[in-house]
Protein backbone atom coordinates (compact mmCIF):
# COMPACT_ATOMS: atom_id res chain seq x y z
CA UNK A 1 0.00 0.00 0.00
CA UNK A 2 1.09 3.34 -0.92
CA UNK A 3 2.35 5.57 2.01
CA UNK A 4 0.98 8.93 0.02
CA UNK A 5 -1.36 10.81 1.63
CA UNK A 6 -0.16 10.11 5.25
CA UNK A 7 0.86 14.06 6.77
CA UNK A 8 4.51 14.38 7.71
CA UNK A 9 4.87 17.61 8.33
CA UNK A 10 1.81 19.79 10.43
CA UNK A 11 2.42 23.54 10.95
CA UNK A 12 -0.16 24.50 13.48
CA UNK A 13 -0.54 28.18 14.05
CA UNK A 14 2.84 29.18 13.74
CA UNK A 15 4.13 32.91 13.81
CA UNK A 16 7.60 33.84 13.81
CA UNK A 17 10.23 36.19 13.44
CA UNK A 18 13.44 37.93 15.16
CA UNK A 19 13.81 39.75 17.86
CA UNK A 20 10.53 41.31 18.46
CA UNK A 21 9.73 41.68 15.13
CA UNK A 22 6.97 39.35 13.65
CA UNK A 23 7.12 38.23 10.48
CA UNK A 24 4.42 35.55 9.80
CA UNK A 25 1.65 34.90 12.00
CA UNK A 26 -1.36 31.92 11.74
CA UNK A 27 0.32 29.52 9.71
CA UNK A 28 -1.30 26.04 9.51
CA UNK A 29 -0.82 23.72 6.60
CA UNK A 30 0.24 20.26 6.25
CA UNK A 31 2.83 18.41 3.96
CA UNK A 32 1.80 14.73 2.67
CA UNK A 33 4.51 11.85 2.21
CA UNK A 34 5.37 11.92 -1.38
CA UNK A 35 4.46 15.35 -2.14
CA UNK A 36 6.33 18.27 -3.73
CA UNK A 37 5.46 20.67 -1.63
CA UNK A 38 6.27 24.65 -2.44
CA UNK A 39 6.40 28.05 -0.29
CA UNK A 40 5.81 30.76 -2.48
CA UNK A 41 6.03 34.65 -1.49
CA UNK A 42 7.02 38.02 -2.37
CA UNK A 43 10.28 39.14 -1.45
CA UNK A 44 10.88 39.86 2.32
CA UNK A 45 7.49 37.56 2.79
CA UNK A 46 9.37 35.04 5.14
CA UNK A 47 9.84 32.05 3.12
CA UNK A 48 12.97 31.14 4.46
CA UNK A 49 12.07 32.93 8.07
CA UNK A 50 9.20 29.98 7.85
CA UNK A 51 11.99 26.91 6.25
CA UNK A 52 14.41 28.02 9.18
CA UNK A 53 11.56 27.76 12.22
CA UNK A 54 10.02 24.56 10.47
CA UNK A 55 13.34 22.75 10.70
CA UNK A 56 13.62 23.49 14.65
CA UNK A 57 16.92 26.36 13.92
CA UNK A 58 14.85 28.94 15.38
CA UNK A 59 12.05 28.67 17.95
CA UNK A 60 8.52 30.52 17.12
CA UNK A 61 6.75 32.70 18.86
CA UNK A 62 3.71 30.52 19.18
CA UNK A 63 2.10 27.49 17.51
CA UNK A 64 3.96 24.10 16.43
CA UNK A 65 5.64 21.98 13.65
CA UNK A 66 4.97 18.04 13.75
CA UNK A 67 7.53 16.51 11.78
CA UNK A 68 6.49 12.77 11.53
CA UNK A 69 3.87 13.02 14.19
CA UNK A 70 6.67 14.43 16.65
CA UNK A 71 6.97 18.30 17.38
CA UNK A 72 9.75 20.09 16.89
CA UNK A 73 9.23 23.26 18.86
CA UNK A 74 8.32 21.36 22.18
CA UNK A 75 10.80 18.87 22.68
CA UNK A 76 13.78 18.32 24.85
CA UNK A 77 17.37 19.11 22.74
CA UNK A 78 18.36 15.94 22.37
CA UNK A 79 14.80 14.93 20.62
CA UNK A 80 15.31 17.80 18.60
CA UNK A 81 18.72 17.03 17.42
CA UNK A 82 17.22 13.32 16.89
CA UNK A 83 14.47 14.61 14.86
CA UNK A 84 16.47 16.84 12.82
CA UNK A 85 18.43 13.52 11.91
CA UNK A 86 15.49 12.11 10.18
CA UNK A 87 15.41 14.70 7.30
CA UNK A 88 17.63 16.83 5.18
CA UNK A 89 18.26 20.44 4.37
CA UNK A 90 19.83 21.83 1.41
CA UNK A 91 20.50 25.46 1.92
CA UNK A 92 20.60 28.27 -0.84
CA UNK A 93 24.42 27.95 -1.64
CA UNK A 94 25.12 24.46 -1.01
CA UNK A 95 26.54 25.05 2.61
CA UNK A 96 29.01 22.45 2.38
CA UNK A 97 31.81 22.47 4.59
CA UNK A 98 34.76 24.68 3.44
CA UNK A 99 37.36 22.78 4.64
CA UNK A 100 36.44 19.59 3.89
CA UNK A 101 36.00 17.81 0.44
CA UNK A 102 32.22 16.82 -1.50
CA UNK A 103 33.42 13.33 -0.44
CA UNK A 104 34.04 14.38 3.33
CA UNK A 105 31.21 16.40 3.73
CA UNK A 106 28.42 13.72 2.42
CA UNK A 107 30.42 11.09 5.08
CA UNK A 108 30.48 13.33 8.25
CA UNK A 109 26.78 12.25 9.26
CA UNK A 110 27.13 8.63 7.43
CA UNK A 111 30.01 8.44 10.29
CA UNK A 112 28.67 10.32 13.06
CA UNK A 113 25.00 8.44 12.95
CA UNK A 114 26.09 4.82 11.42
CA UNK A 115 28.00 1.80 12.30
CA UNK A 116 28.86 1.64 7.66
CA UNK A 117 32.94 0.56 7.39
CA UNK A 118 34.74 2.59 5.06
CA UNK A 119 34.29 0.36 1.88
CA UNK A 120 30.38 1.03 2.44
CA UNK A 121 30.88 4.58 3.65
CA UNK A 122 32.66 5.34 -0.24
CA UNK A 123 29.97 3.15 -1.86
CA UNK A 124 27.61 5.51 -0.51
CA UNK A 125 29.32 8.45 -1.09
CA UNK A 126 29.83 7.17 -5.06
CA UNK A 127 25.63 6.32 -5.05
CA UNK A 128 24.64 10.02 -3.52
CA UNK A 129 27.24 11.47 -5.96
CA UNK A 130 25.88 9.67 -9.15
CA UNK A 131 22.26 10.21 -8.22
CA UNK A 132 22.93 14.00 -8.18
CA UNK A 133 24.84 13.42 -11.28
CA UNK A 134 28.56 14.78 -9.39
CA UNK A 135 30.40 11.56 -10.44
CA UNK A 136 33.77 11.86 -9.64
CA UNK A 137 33.64 14.93 -7.55
CA UNK A 138 34.76 12.93 -3.80
CA UNK A 139 38.08 14.62 -3.55
CA UNK A 140 37.12 18.18 -4.74
CA UNK A 141 36.88 20.75 -2.15
CA UNK A 142 33.42 22.71 -2.38
CA UNK A 143 35.33 25.82 -3.59
CA UNK A 144 36.15 23.95 -6.89
CA UNK A 145 32.67 23.78 -7.56
CA UNK A 146 29.99 25.94 -9.54
CA UNK A 147 26.86 27.39 -7.98
CA UNK A 148 24.81 24.23 -9.30
CA UNK A 149 27.11 21.99 -8.50
CA UNK A 150 27.10 23.16 -4.84
CA UNK A 151 23.85 22.83 -4.50
CA UNK A 152 23.80 19.77 -5.78
CA UNK A 153 26.75 18.39 -3.60
CA UNK A 154 24.74 19.82 -0.59
CA UNK A 155 21.46 17.10 -1.62
CA UNK A 156 23.98 14.36 -2.11
CA UNK A 157 25.09 15.27 2.04
CA UNK A 158 21.56 15.57 2.18
CA UNK A 159 20.51 12.44 1.82
CA UNK A 160 23.36 10.83 3.18
CA UNK A 161 21.13 9.25 6.00
CA UNK A 162 18.70 8.68 3.29
CA UNK A 163 15.88 10.93 4.55
CA UNK A 164 12.11 10.24 3.44
CA UNK A 165 11.88 14.31 4.00
CA UNK A 166 14.13 16.76 2.51
CA UNK A 167 14.08 20.60 2.62
CA UNK A 168 15.15 22.41 -0.09
CA UNK A 169 15.97 26.59 0.30
CA UNK A 170 15.50 28.24 -2.91
CA UNK A 171 16.84 25.62 -5.12
CA UNK A 172 17.04 27.98 -8.35
CA UNK A 173 18.43 30.88 -6.97
CA UNK A 174 21.41 32.04 -8.52
CA UNK A 175 21.17 29.42 -11.52
CA UNK A 176 20.83 29.67 -14.94
CA UNK A 177 17.70 28.40 -16.33
CA UNK A 178 18.98 25.18 -17.47
CA UNK A 179 20.95 23.95 -14.65
CA UNK A 180 17.42 24.94 -12.48
CA UNK A 181 15.34 22.98 -14.83
CA UNK A 182 18.31 20.05 -14.14
CA UNK A 183 17.72 20.15 -10.61
CA UNK A 184 14.23 20.38 -10.49
CA UNK A 185 14.15 17.42 -12.63
CA UNK A 186 16.56 16.05 -10.07
CA UNK A 187 13.83 16.88 -7.05
CA UNK A 188 11.17 15.20 -9.38
CA UNK A 189 12.84 12.12 -10.20
CA UNK A 190 13.86 11.62 -6.16
CA UNK A 191 10.23 11.87 -5.18
CA UNK A 192 9.21 9.50 -8.22
CA UNK A 193 11.66 6.83 -7.42
CA UNK A 194 12.27 6.90 -3.46
CA UNK A 195 8.84 8.46 -2.54
CA UNK A 196 10.89 11.01 -0.77
CA UNK A 197 8.58 14.21 0.48
CA UNK A 198 10.29 17.16 -0.71
CA UNK A 199 9.33 21.09 0.80
CA UNK A 200 10.62 23.77 -1.72
CA UNK A 201 11.23 27.35 -1.00
CA UNK A 202 10.97 29.34 -4.29
CA UNK A 203 10.02 32.38 -5.73
CA UNK A 204 10.68 30.64 -9.23
CA UNK A 205 7.41 30.42 -10.74
CA UNK A 206 8.97 27.74 -13.46
CA UNK A 207 10.06 25.17 -10.41
CA UNK A 208 6.55 26.18 -8.79
CA UNK A 209 4.61 24.91 -12.05
CA UNK A 210 6.99 22.79 -12.98
CA UNK A 211 7.33 19.80 -9.87
CA UNK A 212 5.24 20.90 -7.13
CA UNK A 213 1.79 19.26 -6.25
CA UNK A 214 0.63 21.91 -3.34
CA UNK A 215 1.80 25.38 -2.69
CA UNK A 216 1.70 28.27 -0.11
CA UNK A 217 1.59 31.95 -0.83
CA UNK A 218 3.17 34.16 1.61
CA UNK A 219 2.51 37.81 1.43
CA UNK A 220 4.90 40.34 2.97
CA UNK A 221 1.95 42.74 3.72
CA UNK A 222 0.03 40.42 5.00
CA UNK A 223 2.10 38.68 7.38
CA UNK A 224 0.53 35.33 6.49
CA UNK A 225 -0.38 32.84 3.82
CA UNK A 226 -2.56 34.21 1.93
CA UNK A 227 -3.54 31.05 -0.61
CA UNK A 228 -2.92 27.33 -0.17
CA UNK A 229 -3.51 24.56 -3.02
CA UNK A 230 -2.76 23.42 -6.00
CA UNK A 231 -0.57 25.76 -8.55
CA UNK A 232 -2.24 25.26 -11.38
CA UNK A 233 -5.44 25.37 -10.20
CA UNK A 234 -4.49 28.91 -8.17
CA UNK A 235 -3.50 30.30 -10.81
CA UNK A 236 -6.74 29.68 -12.74
CA UNK A 237 -9.45 30.05 -10.21
CA UNK A 238 -7.91 32.27 -7.30
CA UNK A 239 -10.69 34.89 -6.35
CA UNK A 240 -7.80 36.69 -4.36
CA UNK A 241 -6.28 39.51 -6.93
CA UNK A 242 -2.69 39.44 -5.44
CA UNK A 243 -2.19 35.50 -5.69
CA UNK A 244 -4.09 35.56 -9.23
CA UNK A 245 -1.99 38.50 -10.30
CA UNK A 246 1.12 36.88 -8.57
CA UNK A 247 1.10 33.67 -10.68
CA UNK A 248 -0.39 35.20 -13.72
CA UNK A 249 1.63 38.21 -14.51
CA UNK A 250 5.28 36.67 -14.19
CA UNK A 251 3.87 33.93 -16.46
CA UNK A 252 2.61 36.42 -18.96
CA UNK A 253 5.75 38.66 -19.07
CA UNK A 254 7.64 35.09 -19.38
CA UNK A 255 5.75 33.96 -22.17
CA UNK A 256 6.28 37.77 -24.00
CA UNK A 257 9.66 37.14 -23.19
CA UNK A 258 9.74 33.92 -24.93
CA UNK A 259 8.11 34.99 -27.90
CA UNK A 260 10.27 37.71 -28.48
CA UNK A 261 13.44 35.35 -28.14
CA UNK A 262 11.72 32.84 -30.57
CA UNK A 263 10.85 35.88 -32.97
CA UNK A 264 14.34 37.62 -32.24
CA UNK A 265 12.32 40.49 -31.57
CA UNK A 266 13.99 40.55 -27.98
CA UNK A 267 16.70 43.49 -29.15
CA UNK B 1 6.73 75.57 12.23
CA UNK B 2 8.85 72.53 13.19
CA UNK B 3 10.48 73.03 15.98
CA UNK B 4 14.11 71.76 16.54
CA UNK B 5 15.01 70.44 19.61
CA UNK B 6 18.50 71.77 21.20
CA UNK B 7 21.28 68.59 21.85
CA UNK B 8 21.66 67.94 25.10
CA UNK B 9 24.46 66.61 26.35
CA UNK B 10 23.96 65.17 29.22
CA UNK B 11 20.81 63.05 27.76
CA UNK B 12 23.28 62.07 25.07
CA UNK B 13 26.17 61.03 27.65
CA UNK B 14 22.98 58.52 29.66
CA UNK B 15 22.14 57.34 26.33
CA UNK B 16 25.81 56.70 24.92
CA UNK B 17 25.93 54.87 28.74
CA UNK B 18 22.82 53.03 28.26
CA UNK B 19 23.58 51.66 25.11
CA UNK B 20 26.87 50.58 26.34
CA UNK B 21 25.80 48.84 29.77
CA UNK B 22 22.79 47.13 27.13
CA UNK B 23 25.66 46.00 24.57
CA UNK B 24 27.59 44.59 27.45
CA UNK B 25 24.99 42.88 29.59
CA UNK B 26 24.16 41.36 25.75
CA UNK B 27 28.08 40.30 25.30
CA UNK B 28 27.62 38.84 29.27
CA UNK B 29 24.56 37.19 28.72
CA UNK B 30 25.57 35.16 25.13
CA UNK B 31 28.85 34.47 27.35
CA UNK B 32 27.61 32.68 29.63
CA UNK B 33 25.14 30.88 27.22
CA UNK B 34 28.20 29.97 25.20
CA UNK B 35 30.42 28.79 27.85
CA UNK B 36 27.44 26.47 28.89
CA UNK B 37 27.08 24.92 25.58
CA UNK B 38 31.07 24.80 25.59
CA UNK B 39 30.68 22.77 29.00
CA UNK B 40 28.45 20.85 27.28
CA UNK B 41 30.18 19.92 24.21
CA UNK B 42 33.26 18.92 26.51
CA UNK B 43 31.42 16.83 28.78
CA UNK B 44 30.01 14.96 25.62
CA UNK B 45 33.12 14.74 24.36
CA UNK B 46 34.89 13.44 27.22
CA UNK B 47 32.18 10.46 27.57
CA UNK B 48 32.81 9.92 23.51
CA UNK B 49 35.99 10.74 22.63
CA UNK B 50 35.56 9.71 19.11
CA UNK B 51 33.54 12.42 18.53
CA UNK B 52 36.54 15.08 18.45
CA UNK B 53 37.54 16.43 15.45
CA UNK B 54 41.58 15.15 15.67
CA UNK B 55 41.75 16.05 12.07
CA UNK B 56 40.75 19.70 12.73
CA UNK B 57 42.94 20.15 16.00
CA UNK B 58 45.91 18.90 14.40
CA UNK B 59 45.11 21.96 11.32
CA UNK B 60 44.77 24.33 14.06
CA UNK B 61 48.03 23.42 15.67
CA UNK B 62 49.96 24.08 12.81
CA UNK B 63 48.04 27.15 12.49
CA UNK B 64 48.39 28.44 15.94
CA UNK B 65 51.80 26.71 16.77
CA UNK B 66 54.12 25.77 13.88
CA UNK B 67 53.29 28.68 11.67
CA UNK B 68 53.49 30.83 14.14
CA UNK B 69 56.90 30.11 15.35
CA UNK B 70 58.96 32.29 13.04
CA UNK B 71 57.18 35.38 14.03
CA UNK B 72 56.67 34.66 17.58
CA UNK B 73 60.68 33.93 17.53
CA UNK B 74 61.39 37.21 15.43
CA UNK B 75 59.49 39.56 17.68
CA UNK B 76 60.71 38.09 21.41
CA UNK B 77 64.50 38.55 20.22
CA UNK B 78 63.61 41.86 19.23
CA UNK B 79 61.64 42.51 22.60
CA UNK B 80 64.73 41.03 24.28
CA UNK B 81 66.81 43.41 22.71
CA UNK B 82 64.86 46.71 23.49
CA UNK B 83 64.60 45.68 27.22
CA UNK B 84 68.22 44.34 27.44
CA UNK B 85 68.84 48.16 26.00
CA UNK B 86 66.94 50.10 28.65
CA UNK B 87 68.14 47.99 31.26
CA UNK B 88 71.87 48.18 30.42
CA UNK B 89 71.35 52.46 30.32
CA UNK B 90 70.61 52.24 33.24
CA UNK B 91 72.55 49.40 34.67
CA UNK B 92 75.81 51.42 33.15
CA UNK B 93 74.95 54.50 35.47
CA UNK B 94 75.78 52.55 38.87
CA UNK B 95 78.43 50.25 37.49
CA UNK B 96 75.51 47.05 37.95
CA UNK B 97 75.66 45.82 34.04
CA UNK B 98 75.83 42.10 35.21
CA UNK B 99 72.30 42.66 36.27
CA UNK B 100 71.40 43.25 32.82
CA UNK B 101 70.40 39.97 32.68
CA UNK B 102 67.96 39.76 36.07
CA UNK B 103 66.40 42.18 34.44
CA UNK B 104 65.81 40.97 31.02
CA UNK B 105 65.38 37.20 32.43
CA UNK B 106 62.69 38.35 34.83
CA UNK B 107 60.79 40.55 32.29
CA UNK B 108 60.49 37.74 29.48
CA UNK B 109 59.71 34.68 31.38
CA UNK B 110 57.40 36.33 34.00
CA UNK B 111 55.70 39.21 31.85
CA UNK B 112 56.75 39.59 28.12
CA UNK B 113 57.25 36.18 26.67
CA UNK B 114 53.63 35.17 27.70
CA UNK B 115 52.00 38.90 26.64
CA UNK B 116 54.12 39.11 23.60
CA UNK B 117 52.65 35.17 22.64
CA UNK B 118 49.43 36.06 23.16
CA UNK B 119 49.45 39.05 21.35
CA UNK B 120 50.57 37.69 17.78
CA UNK B 121 48.36 34.82 19.07
CA UNK B 122 45.56 37.22 19.12
CA UNK B 123 46.55 38.37 15.59
CA UNK B 124 46.83 35.43 14.19
CA UNK B 125 44.52 32.91 15.89
CA UNK B 126 42.23 34.86 17.77
CA UNK B 127 41.14 36.85 14.10
CA UNK B 128 41.30 33.83 12.22
CA UNK B 129 38.71 31.68 14.46
CA UNK B 130 36.43 34.63 14.35
CA UNK B 131 36.46 35.01 10.63
CA UNK B 132 36.05 31.43 9.97
CA UNK B 133 33.25 31.04 11.75
CA UNK B 134 31.61 34.66 10.78
CA UNK B 135 32.09 33.13 7.43
CA UNK B 136 30.64 29.95 8.02
CA UNK B 137 27.78 31.36 8.96
CA UNK B 138 27.45 33.63 6.24
CA UNK B 139 27.54 30.49 4.16
CA UNK B 140 24.87 28.40 6.54
CA UNK B 141 27.28 26.43 6.99
CA UNK B 142 26.74 26.67 10.87
CA UNK B 143 22.65 25.95 10.29
CA UNK B 144 23.83 22.60 8.43
CA UNK B 145 25.52 21.24 10.80
CA UNK B 146 22.64 21.92 13.27
CA UNK B 147 20.28 20.28 11.10
CA UNK B 148 22.65 17.93 10.82
CA UNK B 149 22.29 16.92 14.31
CA UNK B 150 25.72 18.53 15.69
CA UNK B 151 26.73 20.78 17.86
CA UNK B 152 28.35 23.87 16.12
CA UNK B 153 30.14 24.71 19.44
CA UNK B 154 31.47 21.22 20.19
CA UNK B 155 32.25 20.64 16.13
CA UNK B 156 34.12 24.23 15.47
CA UNK B 157 35.20 25.31 19.15
CA UNK B 158 36.66 22.30 21.07
CA UNK B 159 39.23 21.79 18.59
CA UNK B 160 40.63 25.32 18.34
CA UNK B 161 40.42 25.35 22.34
CA UNK B 162 42.58 22.30 22.67
CA UNK B 163 44.61 22.96 19.81
CA UNK B 164 45.38 26.40 21.66
CA UNK B 165 45.98 25.50 24.92
CA UNK B 166 48.29 22.65 23.52
CA UNK B 167 50.65 24.74 21.39
CA UNK B 168 50.67 28.37 23.38
CA UNK B 169 52.52 26.89 26.24
CA UNK B 170 55.27 25.57 23.71
CA UNK B 171 55.17 28.86 21.82
CA UNK B 172 55.57 30.93 25.26
CA UNK B 173 58.61 28.40 26.17
CA UNK B 174 60.21 29.21 22.00
CA UNK B 175 59.38 33.39 22.73
CA UNK B 176 61.25 33.06 26.55
CA UNK B 177 64.26 31.88 24.48
CA UNK B 178 64.64 34.03 21.81
CA UNK B 179 63.49 36.91 24.39
CA UNK B 180 66.87 35.70 26.47
CA UNK B 181 68.97 35.39 23.69
CA UNK B 182 67.64 38.96 22.32
CA UNK B 183 68.96 39.67 26.13
CA UNK B 184 72.13 38.08 25.50
CA UNK B 185 73.01 39.60 22.54
CA UNK B 186 72.91 43.22 24.15
CA UNK B 187 74.69 42.05 27.38
CA UNK B 188 77.51 40.65 25.12
CA UNK B 189 78.14 43.00 22.22
CA UNK B 190 77.10 46.17 24.64
CA UNK B 191 78.05 45.66 27.72
CA UNK B 192 81.17 43.85 27.24
CA UNK B 193 80.01 41.00 29.37
CA UNK B 194 81.62 37.51 28.56
CA UNK B 195 79.08 34.82 27.51
CA UNK B 196 79.83 32.65 30.25
CA UNK B 197 79.35 35.19 32.89
CA UNK B 198 76.09 36.23 31.11
CA UNK B 199 74.37 32.78 30.70
CA UNK B 200 75.66 32.26 34.55
CA UNK B 201 73.88 34.85 36.08
CA UNK B 202 70.34 33.95 34.00
CA UNK B 203 70.99 30.14 35.11
CA UNK B 204 71.90 31.78 38.84
CA UNK B 205 68.36 34.03 38.93
CA UNK B 206 66.06 32.22 37.17
CA UNK B 207 64.27 29.20 38.86
CA UNK B 208 62.27 27.34 36.63
CA UNK B 209 59.01 28.26 38.61
CA UNK B 210 60.02 31.36 37.24
CA UNK B 211 59.80 29.60 33.43
CA UNK B 212 56.57 27.53 34.67
CA UNK B 213 54.27 30.75 35.64
CA UNK B 214 55.06 32.39 32.98
CA UNK B 215 54.07 29.13 30.69
CA UNK B 216 50.85 28.64 33.34
CA UNK B 217 49.40 32.47 32.71
CA UNK B 218 49.69 31.24 28.55
CA UNK B 219 47.09 28.52 29.20
CA UNK B 220 44.66 31.45 30.89
CA UNK B 221 45.58 33.37 27.42
CA UNK B 222 44.75 30.96 25.41
CA UNK B 223 41.33 30.46 26.65
CA UNK B 224 40.38 33.63 26.70
CA UNK B 225 41.78 33.73 22.95
CA UNK B 226 40.07 30.93 21.31
CA UNK B 227 36.61 31.45 23.03
CA UNK B 228 36.56 35.52 22.68
CA UNK B 229 37.95 34.81 18.45
CA UNK B 230 35.05 31.75 18.63
CA UNK B 231 32.47 33.85 20.79
CA UNK B 232 32.60 36.85 18.42
CA UNK B 233 32.56 34.51 15.03
CA UNK B 234 29.07 33.25 16.68
CA UNK B 235 27.97 36.81 17.35
CA UNK B 236 28.94 38.03 13.75
CA UNK B 237 25.74 39.35 11.40
CA UNK B 238 25.25 37.15 8.05
CA UNK B 239 27.31 39.85 6.12
CA UNK B 240 30.32 41.00 4.98
CA UNK B 241 30.81 43.72 7.19
CA UNK B 242 29.66 41.79 10.15
CA UNK B 243 32.26 39.68 9.35
CA UNK B 244 34.91 42.24 9.53
CA UNK B 245 33.21 43.93 12.64
CA UNK B 246 33.28 40.40 14.70
CA UNK B 247 37.01 39.90 13.77
CA UNK B 248 37.97 43.68 14.78
CA UNK B 249 36.18 43.10 18.09
CA UNK B 250 37.36 39.80 18.54
CA UNK B 251 40.91 41.39 18.42
CA UNK B 252 40.05 44.17 20.50
CA UNK B 253 38.34 42.10 23.21
CA UNK B 254 40.94 39.26 23.09
CA UNK B 255 43.72 41.80 23.90
CA UNK B 256 41.95 43.82 26.49
CA UNK B 257 40.68 40.66 28.36
CA UNK B 258 44.16 39.48 27.89
CA UNK B 259 45.65 42.64 29.63
CA UNK B 260 43.19 42.38 32.61
CA UNK B 261 43.77 38.51 32.67
CA UNK B 262 47.74 39.24 32.99
CA UNK B 263 47.18 42.24 36.07
CA UNK B 264 45.12 40.39 37.51
CA UNK B 265 47.74 36.75 37.18
CA UNK B 266 50.30 39.31 38.35
CA UNK B 267 48.86 40.52 41.75
CA UNK B 268 47.93 36.10 42.36
CA UNK B 269 51.76 35.57 41.67
CA UNK B 270 52.73 38.05 43.71
CA UNK B 271 50.51 37.45 46.92
CA UNK B 272 52.32 33.36 46.20
CA UNK B 273 55.51 35.08 46.06
CA UNK B 274 56.93 34.62 42.81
Amino acid sequence: MSAKGKKIVEVENLSVGYGNNLVLKDINFTVNTGDIFGILGDSGAGKSTLLKHMIGLYNPFSGDVKIFGESIVNCAEYEKNKLMRSFGVTYQGGALLGSMTVGENIALPIETYTDLNKTDILKRIKEKLALVDLVGTEDVMPSELSGGMKKRAGLARALALNPSLLFFDEPSAGLDPITSVELDELLSRLRDQFNTTIVIVTHELASIFGITDTIIMLSKDAKTMVAEGDPKELREKSTSPWVHDFLNRQEHNKAKQNIKYETGDFL
Amino acid sequence: MQKTLKPNPFVDMVDKIGGAADTIGRDFYFFVCFLGLLLKATKDIIRHPGKLRIKDMLYYMDLCGSQAVPIVLCICYLMGVILGFQFALQAQKVGAEIYVADGVGFSILKELGPFMVAIISTGRAGSAFAAEIGTMKVNEEISALQTMGFSPVGFLVVPKLLAMLLTMPILIVFGDFAGLLGGFTVGVTMMDLTPVAYIDRTFEVLLPSTLTMGVLKGLVFATIISLVGCMRGFQSTSDAQGVGRSTTSAVVTSIFLVVVADAILTRLYTMWGY
